[in-house]
């Protein structure tokens, strides 16, 4: 399964058919640090994953000292 | 996961609320947070013009969106600042969702105004890049509403901004920070615009999925500078308290604004004075972005400064 990753952007393979949360504990991913897109859906962390799916984490952090 | 309202498929689970929305759903409950901002804390009124501070990422064009989904009337203010393909990136997203919507775009260049661009700006000060940057942005935009006859300018901090910028505060004590740091900021003084945070009840991760169900084509790069910013490191440090205990984020906030931010309000009111150059609102004689202007053209000029008095 393949997982794009940005800030770089880059991408990573990951065993598929298990669930969202799975993939993100293997990559070291807080949940609540990204939003998990599969094509033009996000999914939900308790969603299983195929082994031909392809998923974007895009992190929501931004901002410098204000 | 199943939708609280409809119990269809969730696309969002929202672990501090104990809920999950599919996507109209979460697009209901953001904006029912922003209305509910906007109306406990009297951020502005149909009536008003709102000058809406757009960077071209996902926080300040969710919130422009659902403003003028609202029927709000909007304005958006983008103030290129130079840095690099960032800003030249940034600058497109706002240009672009403004055609899109039909909607006014202020567009003002940092160097135009400052006598260089944010990266100079660094440079002469020999500061980090985000003090003179956020100076100048809070100038800009106050200037930009009073010249366009806007009373209040919004802008798109959301809960976790917020939290960050709490911690920040308390790790150093700042008292002065404390009671400044609100959701909205009242005009203390004719040539200060009120200041709203209309996103403040909603995170970070919940504006990037509102943009990205809405299709707003926002820059998902950080801004080059803010790599190693103190601010993301708070936002580090809080997620990580978040993941342990879903709610953290929400409940440092809203507890310091409902109960500790009253105690640090100072009885005795600033002293407010207009600059003696620009005339926009300083506590001293010149204000802090006359000051730094100066510095940048003194410096563009290859001057040498005048020696200490």
């Amino acid at each position: 399964m393949k997982v794009v990753l940005r800030n770089p952007r880059r991408e990573v393979e990951v065993a598929g058919n298990r669930r969202v949360k799975d993939v993100l504990r293997e990559l070291d991913i807080l949940p609540e640090t990204v939003l998990v897109i599969r094509g033009d859906d996000l999914v939900t962390a308790d969603q299983m994953l195929r082994d031909d799916d392809v998923i974007e984490l895009r992190p929501v952090m931004s901002g410098g000292v204000r | 996961m199943k939708c609280r309202k409809c119990g269809g498929a969730a696309a969002l689970e929202l672990r501090r609320h104990n809920a999950a929305f599919c996507a109209p759903d979460f697009l209901e409950f953001f904006r029912n947070q922003v209305r509910e901002a906007i109306r406990r804390h009297k951020m502005f009124t149909r009536d008003e013009r709102v000058l809406v501070a757009v960077s071209g990422g996902k926080d300040s064009l969710a919130l422009w969106d659902v403003l003028l989904d609202e029927g709000y009337d909007a304005t958006g203010l983008y103030l290129d600042l130079g840095i690099f393909d960032y800003s030249v990136e940034s600058k497109a997203k706002c240009e672009a969702f403004a055609a899109r919507r039909g909607a006014p775009l202020i567009i003002t260049r940092v160097a135009d105004e400052v006598g260089g661009p944010v990266p100079v700006i660094k440079q002469v000060t020999r500061r980090p890049p985000c003090s003179g940057c956020g100076l100048s942005k809070r100038y800009l935009m106050n200037r930009a509403a009073l010249e366009h006859g806007m009373a209040v300018v919004a802008t798109g901090h959301n809960l976790d901004d917020e939290a960050a910028t709490l911690f920040g505060s308390v790790m150093h004590w700042q008292t002065d920070a404390l009671p400044r740091q609100s959701p909205a900021l009242a005009s203390t003084h004719p040539k200060l615009v009120r200041r709203v945070k209309p996103l403040y009840r909603l995170s970070e991760r919940e504006a990037a999925a509102y943009a990205f169900l809405r299709r707003i084509d926002y820059i998902v790069e950080e801004c080059p500078f803010a790599k190693g910013a103190t601010s993301i490191a708070h936002k580090e440090i809080l997620n990580r308290m978040e993941e342990a205990s879903p709610g953290a984020k929400h409940n440092f906030l809203f507890g310091f604004l409902e109960k500790a931010r009253p105690a640090f309000e100072r009885a005795e009111a600033v002293q407010l004075n207009e600059c003696a150059r620009c005339g926009q609102v300083t506590t001293g004689t010149v204000c802090a972005f006359c000051k730094l202007a100066d510095q940048v053209k003194r410096a563009a000029a290859d001057v040498p400064p005048a020696p200490e008095q």
